[in-house]
């Protein structure tokens, strides 16, 4: 491949645009390794003793020594990282498969319904978290519940203690199965058109040769949308880690995400800068790591996604 | 294993079980999907246009709730609160998808260049959109402070003065924020239209003497139409969608200046504890995507058809 040779304006228009796109995001890692006081302080500049005592801070309840410069450690954040992790790829998980069989569905075969299905989910895929906000919070805390009189709901309240009806409200579950029925409709869209590209001689061979139809689907079709798959991931993964509002509403004081936490921690008057933005680094690092190692894949999703609306 | 087989010869033998499975299959696969799709989207959306028609307390069970007809839509419709959030948010959706057009598309076309380390570049610049916004807007609301922040540092020691940004312009502060955010997608989306462009028509256009700008204008731009359009659309849905950015850096304020209708929602539900009037302003918001989904819809169809006529056309003068 051959390199034409650019005017120097051209370099330097693109030195700019790259300090504008990761300046902010350096600025940010730079911040976290300083004290408050040489952030509020005078000097911009970069000359600064790093520290990591805002790290420490942020994760001081998951740590296993103590810190000498925390009395108390009023930053659960350890444990919500955790519970992050837990509801981001559970929800990655249930809904790539469950969003593959249905893509695959929708594309291979003829059906009765085939066409309201697939316009249902096309349409779906507008509906803002917020719109969502308000019968989610009724639902999930008033209708989708266990009394705890029955089996079951005694069983709960039995084992893991509580008061009340069991209800999805304040679960991990509660917080994961909204994550996938909201993630659904762009994963089906996206695997349709890795799904349609699968040669169909291939599973017609497969077929032939005495595979069920889940038979072809896990072992033909699935490791020939691989590309896909990583990209359907990426997407999912992303909204799942990052979203804010929906899991606001209805986690409690055990399962709250890490974007909850750096929230509430900004709202308040005077804001530590150094340590939330610690938080804030700890939280865009998966992000972060997935944009330098899977580029490739996320700009595929991302054209996949829009070229055909 | 040469030739096709013909595609009902391998069941015809099977019992009537395995065909009745066979027919079945496509529902197997879609269930997990249309169960969850429907408890946790479609029930919650028509729960809310339910109670969107009444007196609704978070503390109260929907079933002890009272009928009141429109008067939710009819209070809202005639809320000067309401319908400044409505105007913040038409304002800033528009803006941003304006610009973000005008800059990306721009950026596109001086981009589109055999260069070396052109995939390194797109990945620094997805790099924006795929932080969470939460983050972006702690960013950003730390670059915008009035005497910590960058911005106003940077102002200062150049001996100007400092900038209110986060108050007085605090509308104009959040749209930058936004731009920044995601003006790449819009370039990576028209980088990727005009690289699928035929060389064809570009290199008759250059050998005819057009100039560049001309090439732009009348040869690529026209080309890339469909593309822009859907994207276009695609990203006005999704700034009717932005809140956490926004929340993080102003929370609406001040006043109501950046108040739009997804945080209006919220804080209507949380703190003035009226689900009824916020599940009619969900209403209103979702009644307004709706209407862009199906234009998106139809300009898709239509732009199709035109492909489809002109593709008639071309095979008519061939043949």
């Amino acid at each position: 491949m051959d390199h034409e040779r650019q005017n120097p304006a051209f370099y330097a228009l693109l030195a700019v645009l790259i300090f504008m796109s990761v300046g902010p995001v350096l600025l940010m890692f730079v911040n976290s390794f300083k004290l408050d006081v040489d952030i509020i302080g005078g000097t911009t500049g970069l000359i600064f003793l790093p520290t990591i005592q805002n790290y420490e801070t942020a994760l001081c309840d998951i740590l296993w020594y103590e810190l000498d410069h925390l009395d108390f450690c009023s930053l659960k954040f350890g444990g919500a990282l955790i519970n992050s992790l837990i509801i981001a790829l559970i929800s990655t998980g249930l809904t790539l498969v469950i969003g593959c069989m249905a893509a695959y569905a929708l594309v291979r075969f003829r059906f009765f319904g085939r066409d309201t299905v697939s316009l249902t989910t096309l349409t779906v895929r507008m509906v803002p978290p917020a719109v969502l906000l308000v019968p989610v919070f009724g639902l999930w805390n008033n209708e989708f519940c266990i009394g705890k009189s029955t089996l079951v709901g005694g069983w709960i309240r039995d084992m893991f203690g509580g008061r009340g009806d069991v209800c999805l409200a304040g679960t991990h579950s509660g917080i994961i199965i909204i994550y996938v029925a909201m993630n659904l409709p762009f994963v089906i869209w996206i695997l349709q058109s890795f799904i349609v590209q699968v040669p169909r001689s291939l599973e017609e061979a497969a077929r032939v040769d005495g595979a069920g139809p889940f038979q072809v689907f896990f072992k033909i079709v699935l490791p020939l949308i691989q590309p896909g798959l990583a990209a359907a991931a990426i997407f999912t993964f992303r909204i799942a880690w990052n979203e804010y509002l929906l899991a606001s509403a209805l986690s409690d004081r055990n399962t709250k995400t890490v974007p909850i936490l750096i929230v509430n921690n900004m709202s308040e008057f005077n804001v530590e800068w150094g340590v939330i933005m610690a938080t804030g680094m700890l939280l865009a690092i998966p992000p972060i790591i997935f944009t330098l190692f899977a580029s490739r894949q996320i700009i595929t999703g991302m054209t996949a996604g829009a070229v055909k609306g | 294993m040469c030739g096709p087989l013909p595609p009902d010869n391998h069941r015809s033998g099977k019992p009537v079980t395995a065909q009745t499975f066979n027919r079945m299959t496509p529902y197997l696969f879609l269930a997990p999907a249309a169960i969850t799709m429907a408890i946790a989207l479609l029930y919650p959306l028509g729960y809310m246009v339910y109670g969107s028609f009444r007196d609704w307390d978070p503390s109260q069970n929907i079933s002890e709730t009272d009928f009141v007809g429109l008067k939710n839509y009819i209070t809202l419709f005639f809320d000067p609160a309401f319908r400044e959030s409505l105007s913040v948010t038409l304002i800033f959706a528009f803006t941003v998808v304006v610009a973000e057009m005008v800059i990306g598309v721009g950026l596109a076309l001086l981009l589109d260049r055999n260069i070396r380390g052109i995939s390194v570049l797109r990945t620094l610049f997805i790099l924006p959109m795929m932080i969470a916004p939460v983050v972006v807007g702690l960013m950003w609301r730390y670059m915008y402070h009035p005497t910590v922040g960058t911005f106003n540092k940077t102002l200062k020691s150049l001996g100007f003065d400092g900038v209110d940004w986060l108050g007085q312009h605090a509308l104009l502060s959040v749209i930058i924020a936004d731009i920044w955010q995601w003006t790449p997608f819009i370039l990576i989306l028209a980088l990727a239209a005009l690289q699928s462009l035929p060389a064809s028509a570009i290199e008759a256009a250059r050998i005819d003497g057009a100039t560049a700008w001309q090439q732009i204008w009348h040869i690529k731009l026209p080309l890339m139409m469909p593309v822009l359009v859907v994207t276009a659309l695609l990203r006005l849905i999704d700034a009717f969608k932005v809140l956490e950015v926004i929340l993080v850096m102003t929370e609406g304020g001040p006043g109501l200046s950046t108040e739009i209708v997804a945080l209006r929602i919220s804080r209507t539900a949380t703190e003035f504890r009226e689900l009824g009037t916020a599940a009619a302003m969900s209403n209103y918001l979702l009644i307004l995507l709706l209407i862009l989904t199906l234009a998106m819809f139809a300009i898709g169809r239509l732009q199709d058809a035109r492909t489809a006529r002109l593709a008639r056309q071309v095979q008519e003068e061939e043949g």
